[in-house]
């Protein structure tokens, strides 16, 4: 039997970024907030033995124990889903901070395309681009609509980077300047700009110098020092929750943070939550906490598998086209690339920072005409240096084996002489990559596994089939010696492929017939529930997802503390 | 924080008295041999005429927890052939990589703690990742007998007697799944897991037992686990510098 405890104004759902600026804006306010967080606490001082590839990077230090919660996937409707048993494609974070501790930092805003997709399209190509498959729509805000807690997001995390002409309007510059250029990051600058395109430094949350945002929080310059993805950052340099919004909640007295806490059901009547259910990890004891308001702010998967598992939205069905959860489920294609390899250069590729890199702004969103090409929207293409750790970089030319004295030699002479011209490309959804509920499979709780049926689309295969050409053009003019590019897009492998950029399944417009949550991210079945996070998103863009996860969880922010004055709808 | 790689012996005192103050001496002579390689640095050490100094077992982790020893010479064997010495360094043998495995397979990752092993277990596309029910720590060493057993079976000796060539075509059947299931499993699962071992036996930080003194990093020129890059990065040139493993965090 579940204790029950008291009644509290807003129980938050997990504690990453969505979570700690929702939690650190309502107390602000001075609204009481309990945080249920499944992992552990954290802070910065814990990252001083971080340098350590093994057990953060390969050993997933700061990822969800599969163990006791998975996912299934199966590539279409025919074949059986089966769990990911082990890491290989996504790492889903856990503890305070969540993917916004391990994460590299990349910190874009959307295009004004991506929030206005369906009707730019239409009105460029005319309706029937793309297919009636392929349920793109629009968000039900615009870009200038999002552009003031964009904003807000960028100076809470201090973000360095540079303004690029054809992207949104900015109302500020980033509150810090751009990262270093290294000599990899000028090969790609001049070979670019000898092409005609616009090279600019990517925007970061590794922080460019030292930094005081509007909460008073001061953190430090980033070292360089090259363990970023995967890992936590010693020097508080890297935007992370634990380091920002959290300790601003926390300070305020009115955060109830609760780790070990796994909510396992969010209890209600179909039209209202009454609180949530949680079990304490460590000893499996189970509390019950009721709420006023209860906000969802788990990983993109726990929110679409939480929502199904309570019995809130309307499951989607993608025979008869109908219902919402677990809709639009959107990825990204990162395949297009070209590897260089140079004879007679060194880099000093060991140092580098997760957000470290150049990109040009021509291949992405509606930035080139797609009228003779069978896919919309496209790709970031660069050049990052992120550093290169031993046991993950043992790169080769092709032809050379996997192991045994020829790998040896080569992966140790091109160690330090290696980088790509790679891209991340937009993922557009599809009426046949969604998630549900797996029939079979269970949690460590007894709960049914989120079951994902999803494959690359033949629009996303004809974009990897472009990119990969422009990459490959990019690194001719850069002159690499040998120049290996990548042109086809796989099929989706669960163990394979390297991207955490999962988004949909709960997602954002303003007709409650195909989507889940209007655009304060308030449910429209159940008023008094806030589904945030990238789950929002209708449709995947070719940029990192967390700047916008960012300005979505101000605006959500804004919209509780609404709910909570006037109840009701606040669309 | 310190730029450059500092001996343990360099650091806040002589390297007599870290010598001293560890109690790596005999009778006061300080030793030699393994001791010695192991502190390097250029200080010079007086030593009187007395017989060669015995080799000392400097490193405690440099011994079994998992495998029996014929496991073991079977293990450093095959790590040897993914990873094999050259004019670059060392192999996988001599920078304790079968050490590092040992260790691993008696960890909780041997007893796949933190992955999914719910039943049922069906048999997976290609897209769908492996799906067995054998921990690791088991596939393991029914892998071992099975690179024994083909051995056998195509050249009539244990794999560890072989020549290496019959070695390098014994794994790469293993490899290309050419070899019998191994208990249900086809061959190139346990090869992957013996190659993915290996190389993190050369390149994980020293701590795991493998990379025997940084070596597998010194090769590659690879620095280790250092603070910062903000100088070396900017730079054009390469910028050698010595390795520093995770030990060198410890107290700050």
């Amino acid at each position: 039997m579940a204790t029950k405890l008291p009644k509290v104004p807003v129980v938050v759902v997990g504690m990453g970024w969505a979570g700690g600026i929702v939690s650190a804006e309502l107390t602000k306010a001075g609204i009481p907030v309990v945080g249920l967080e499944r992992g552990k606490d954290r802070k910065t001082s814990d990252y001083l033995m971080a340098h350590d590839e093994l057990r953060y990077q390969h050993r997933e230090e700061l990822m969800q124990d599969l163990s006791k919660e998975t996912i299934t996937h199966r590539n279409n409707e025919k074949m059986r889903a089966l769990p990911m048993r082990d890491y290989g494609t996504f790492i889903v974070g856990d503890g305070v901070g969540g993917a916004g501790s391990h994460w590299n930092g990349q910190t874009y805003r959307f295009l004004p395309y991506d929030f206005e997709i369906k009707s730019m399209t239409d009105e460029k190509y005319g309706p029937g681009k793309l297919g009636a498959d392929y349920p793109i729509q629009d968000w039900g805000l615009t870009y200038d609509e999002m552009e003031p807690y964009y904003d807000t997001f960028e100076k809470m995390a201090g973000i360095s980077g540079e303004t690029v002409e054809s992207y949104g309007k900015r109302s500020n510059p980033y509150p810090t300047g751009p990262m270093l250029k290294t000599p990899i990051m000028k090969m790609f600058e001049e070979a670019t700009k000898n092409l005609g395109y616009t090279p600019y430094v990517l925007p970061s949350a590794n922080l460019s110098e030292a930094y005081e945002n509007p909460d008073g929080i001061s953190r430090g310059a980033c070292q360089y020092c090259a363990f970023c993805e995967n890992f936590g950052c010693e020097y508080g340099a890297k935007a992370d929750p634990a380091v920002t919004v959290i300790p601003v909640a926390k300070d305020t007295g009115q955060l109830d943070l609760r780790t070990h806490s796994n909510v396992t059901e969010i209890l209600n009547d179909g039209t209202k939550a009454t609180g949530v259910l949680y079990i304490d990890m460590i000893t499996g004891e189970e509390f019950e906490q009721p709420a006023e308001v209860v906000v969802v702010t788990s990983y993109v998967f726990n929110n679409v598998r939480l929502l199904l598992n309570s019995g809130l939205g309307k499951p989607y069905d993608s025979k008869s086209n109908t219902g919402v959860i677990g809709k639009n489920y959107a990825y990204q294609v990162s395949s297009a690339s070209s590897m260089m390899f140079f004879e007679d250069q060194e880099f000093n590729l060991y140092g580098g920072a997760g957000a470290l890199g150049i990109e040009i702004p021509e291949y992405a969103g509606d930035n080139f005409d797609h009228s003779d090409l069978k896919f919309i929207h496209g790709a970031g293409i660069r050049v990052t240096q992120y550093g290169n750790r031993p046991i993950a970089n043992n790169v080769v030319p092709k032809g050379t084996p996997a192991w045994g004295a020829e790998f040896k030699s080569q992966s140790i002479k091109y160690s330090n002489s290696f980088f790509p011209v790679k891209s991340q490309g937009a993922s557009m959804p599809y009426r046949y990559n969604y998630l549900d509920l797996d029939p079979t499979y269970k949690d460590a709780y007894g709960k049914p596994l989120l079951r994902m049926t999803y494959d690359y689309t033949e629009h996303d295969r004809e974009l990897v089939k472009y990119i990969s050409q422009k990459t490959h053009e990019i690194a001719e003019e850069i002159g690499a010696d040998i120049i290996d590019t990548n042109d086809t897009q796989n099929d989706f492998n669960v163990n394979k492929d390297t991207n955490t950029h999962n988004t949909g399944g709960v997602i954002m417009g303003t007709d409650p017939e195909t989507s889940a949550v209007n655009t304060y991210l308030q449910m429209w079945d159940a008023d008094n529930v806030f589904v945030v996070g990238a789950s929002a998103f209708p449709h995947n863009s070719s940029f990192n997802p967390t700047g916008t996860l960012g300005a979505l969880s101000y605006r959500a922010a804004e919209g509780i503390q609404r709910y909570l004055d006037e109840g009701g709808s606040l669309v | 924080m310190a730029e450059d790689a500092k001996s343990p012996a360099k650091k806040g005192s002589t390297r007599r008295e870290f010598l001293r103050n560890s109690g790596l001496t005999v009778g006061g002579v300080v030793l030699g041999g393994a001791l010695g390689s192991l502190l390097g640095g250029k200080e010079q050490v007086a030593t009187h005429d007395v017989a060669p100094a015995p080799q000392l077992t400097v490193n405690p982790a440099e011994a079994l927890q998992f495998f029996t020893p014929d496991q073991y010479r079977l293990t450093q064997a095959a790590a040897e052939r993914i990873y094999p010495k050259d004019d670059n360094g060392p192999g996988a043998m001599e920078l304790n990589a079968a050490i590092y495995i040992d260790h691993q397979l008696a960890s909780p990752w041997g007893i796949n703690s933190k992955e999914y092993m719910a039943a049922p277990f069906f048999e997976a596309e290609e897209t769908q990742g492996s799906q067995i029910r054998i921990l690791r720590k088991d596939l393991f060493l029914l892998g071992l007998k099975a690179l024994d057993a083909y051995s056998q079976k195509q050249y009539d000796n244990p794999f560890i007697d072989l020549e290496p060539e019959q070695q390098d075509q014994v794994l790469t059947d293993f490899s290309d799944g050419k070899v019998p299931d191994i208990s249900g499993v086809k061959s190139p699962l346990f090869f992957s897991l013996l190659r993915t071992l290996t190389i993190e036996g050369v390149y994980a930080d020293p701590l795991y037992g493998g990379n025997k003194n940084m070596e597998g990093w010194a090769m590659r020129k690879y620095p280790g686990s250092r603070m910062a890059y903000v100088k070396e990065i900017q730079q054009d040139k390469f910028v050698e510098l010595p390795p520093q493993g995770l030990n060198s965090h410890m107290g700050h």
